[in-house]
């Protein structure tokens, strides 16, 4: 590892906001580093939006420090702007432009050099598939194709940090498929991606994961450390009444999180609690059960965290 | 401030509106519509007041002044009574504006004349039939010599209006009440409309500066302004034949001004509205007064102080000093030179006020 790779492109201590009563982010570390595709996972109003609003300057902590490319926030953020590309949630570029006139207009913005800017919108137009569109109204397009032209805009300056917010969540699968194509491309290249998600396939995708959850940090680490590190096991249970058992089940001791798959049950169980365990008291409540081990699953780090995260507080 | 960015936005602006065909309709319809509505429909010189005559004399004379008063047109005779009680009635029911008494000693108090020959019953409680019956008072009555005019106390010479047309003090003022309706809307809506469309976030996200976002914003409208007021200068002088008797220099210099007052005050509004129906309502607010305090309908000298006080702070106020003292009395831009000043003062306080209430955060 380089000396300048070893500095973070993000770093935050004790990062808090509140909007009036309402804390959105309670004392976030984080450390993200060159060249990561980082996500964010956690439900909505989890925090996610707010705290990548913080670290592209748009919103004031209320409380902790941030540190941006080396700009310290919220004094730094002018500086900051050039070199850091933020995709809204809702599609934010002009309706009533077409595909070409926004992207001309987002140059002229980030005085692109006129000589380049011609190449870079060609360039741009065929790595997104968007050449046949370029006269097209944005407002006209598909929700993949509206995509296609949000990142378009959004790494039309090179920047060496890209904040995606919630990117894929009005887009079909293979849309998602190219999308996250294109952000290793990206993150290939040098450029880092904080990306946030509520889908644990795109989760399990990035390089690194913090999972957020009413505004805490619950877990960050790689997915693979994440699920190897699971403060739990997963079990199969296949049994006759799905329903009946898995309101038993959720009441009982050690039991993390029960959930229906098919006319199967997946369990999160504490690490303690065996198989049998749970064999016996289903059988105890009068069903025939058979409960096996199951691979472990991004989706188990995500309940298991925010089940110990309820649990903690009062 | 970088010229490139500020000329982005200025093109992106020019592009939408280019689509928004209600907009574009807007900004040549509405002074078209306010035109013809104006300087057709609103006449505050009042012709043709219906009256009612009761002319118990009935004599030649009598007769005459009937006759002559009717030529004069304020009042058009549609009927007839027999008593004064009968003139109370139907001005009770509105039926006539006006009753005209000849008592049956008609002829003897001109003789004498020591009482009115001639009793004039008006409906008061509307300003201008008032006014037309005032007019009407000074109305040469035939003495017993014969046809004599009588000579009144104050002659009044007409300046600038002889011929006392509404139009030729409505049409100027008119440039400026069309400048501030779709001006300022105009403005007020595009900032909030950046904002409710999220392109905000997007926009603040960027190297873009405050300054540059909003004068970006602005400047498209000073041409579009400058459009309008030209439309309503062909017109007017084309339909109502309309003077231009100072400089054209001038008179757009003087409307470049006011423009820029309005498109300030337009932008202020947008930083304080939420959406765009609130910088809507928060836009014919401030119409209001600029239209009833400014001179524009009921003279400043006649309001009370405290109105010419307020009156004072709308830029609609200075704007009609100005282009009527240019269009009608050939005053120079100089000579207005008050007006001017309090209008650049307007443009750099609400534009200075807007610019500080924008934030490049969403907090």
């Amino acid at each position: 590892m380089t000396p300048a790779e070893a500095v973070p492109v993000i770093r935050t201590r004790g990062l808090a906001k509140r909007f009036g009563e309402l804390t959105a982010v309670e004392a976030l570390d984080l450390t993200i580093r060159r060249g990561e595709v980082y996500g964010f996972l956690g439900p909505n109003g989890s925090g996610k939006s707010t705290t990548l609003r913080m670290l592209c300057g748009l919103l004031r902590p209320s409380r902790g420090e941030v540190e941006v490319l080396g700009h310290s926030l919220p004094g730094g953020a002018e500086g900051l702007k050039r070199r850091l590309g933020y995709m809204t949630q809702s599609f934010s570029l002009y309706r009533d432009l077409s595909v070409r006139e926004n992207l001309a207009f987002l140059a002229a913005v980030h005085e692109l050099p006129r000589r380049e800017t011609r190449q870079r919108l060609s360039a741009l137009l065929q790595r997104y598939r968007l050449e046949a569109f370029r006269d097209r109204l944005a407002g006209t397009l598909s929700g993949g194709e509206r995509q296609r032209l949000a990142l378009a805009a959004t790494v039309l300056h090179r920047p060496d940090l890209l904040l995606l917010d919630e990117p894929t969540s009005a887009v079909d699968p293979q849309s998602r498929r190219d999308f996250w194509e294109s952000l290793f491309e990206l993150a290939d290249a040098g450029t880092t991606v904080l990306v946030s998600t509520h889908y644990m396939d795109e989760a399990e995708r990035c390089t690194r994961l913090a999972i957020l959850d009413r505004g805490r940090l619950v877990a960050d680490d790689s997915p693979q450390a994440l699920m190897r590190d699971l403060p739990g096991r997963p079990l199969r249970v296949e049994v006759d009444r799905p329903r009946g058992a898995r309101r038993l089940l959720e009441a009982t001791p050690g039991v993390l999180g029960a959930a229906q798959i098919g006319s199967a049950l997946r369990l999160l169980v504490a690490s303690a609690t065996a198989p049998e365990t749970i064999e016996a008291r289903l059988r105890e409540a009068g069903f025939s059960a058979q409960v096996t081990p199951d691979a472990v699953n991004l989706e188990d780090v995500f309940v298991a965290a925010t089940r110990r995260d309820r649990e903690a507080r009062p | 401030m970088r010229a490139r960015r500020l000329l982005a936005i200025v093109i992106k602006e020019l592009r939408q509106l280019r689509r928004d065909r209600l907009t574009f309709a807007m900004i040549v319809g509405i002074p078209v519509m306010e035109l013809v509505l104006f300087g057709y429909a609103i006449n505050l010189d009042v012709r043709g007041l219906e009256a009612v005559v009761v002319d118990q004399a009935d004599t030649a004379r009598s007769r005459e002044l009937v006759a002559q008063l009717e030529a004069t047109q304020v009042i058009t005779l549609e009927r007839r009574a027999a008593t004064p009680q009968a003139v109370d009635e139907l001005l009770r029911r509105g039926v006539v504006d006006v009753g005209l008494v000849l008592p049956v000693d008609f002829e003897a108090r001109l003789e004498r004349g020591d009482r009115p020959p001639v009793q004039l019953i008006v409906d008061g409680a509307d300003q201008a039939v008032q006014a037309a019956a005032r007019q009407l008072r000074h109305f040469p009555v035939p003495d017993a010599a014969g046809w004599t005019a009588r000579v009144e106390p104050v002659e009044v010479v007409n300046y600038y209006n002889p011929e006392r047309r509404a139009p030729i003090n409505t049409v100027p003022g008119l440039i400026g009440v069309i400048l501030t309706m779709t001006l300022v809307l105009f403005t007020a809506i595009a900032l909030v409309r950046e904002r409710e469309n999220g392109n905000l976030e997007m926009l603040i996200a960027t190297p873009l500066s405050r300054w540059e976002l909003t004068l970006g914003k602005v400047l498209p409208f000073v041409a579009i302004g400058l459009v309008q007021v030209t439309v309503v200068l062909g017109l007017g002088r084309w339909l109502f034949g309309v003077p231009l008797r100072g400089s054209p220099a001038d008179l757009y210099l003087a409307s470049l001004v006011f423009i820029l007052a309005s498109l300030s005050l337009g932008i202020f509004l947008s930083t304080l509205a939420r959406s765009q129906f609130q910088a809507m309502q928060m836009a014919i607010f401030t119409f209001l007064p600029q239209i009833l305090l400014s001179g524009f309908m009921f003279p400043f000298a006649g309001m009370p102080r405290l109105a010419q006080w307020l009156a004072e702070l709308l830029p609609l106020t200075h704007f009609l000093r100005l282009v009527r003292g240019i269009m009608l009395r050939d005053a120079g831009l100089l000579e207005l030179w008050p007006a001017v000043a309090a209008l650049a003062a307007f443009t750099a306080i609400l534009l200075g006020l807007a610019v500080s209430r924008m934030h490049k955060r969403l907090d």
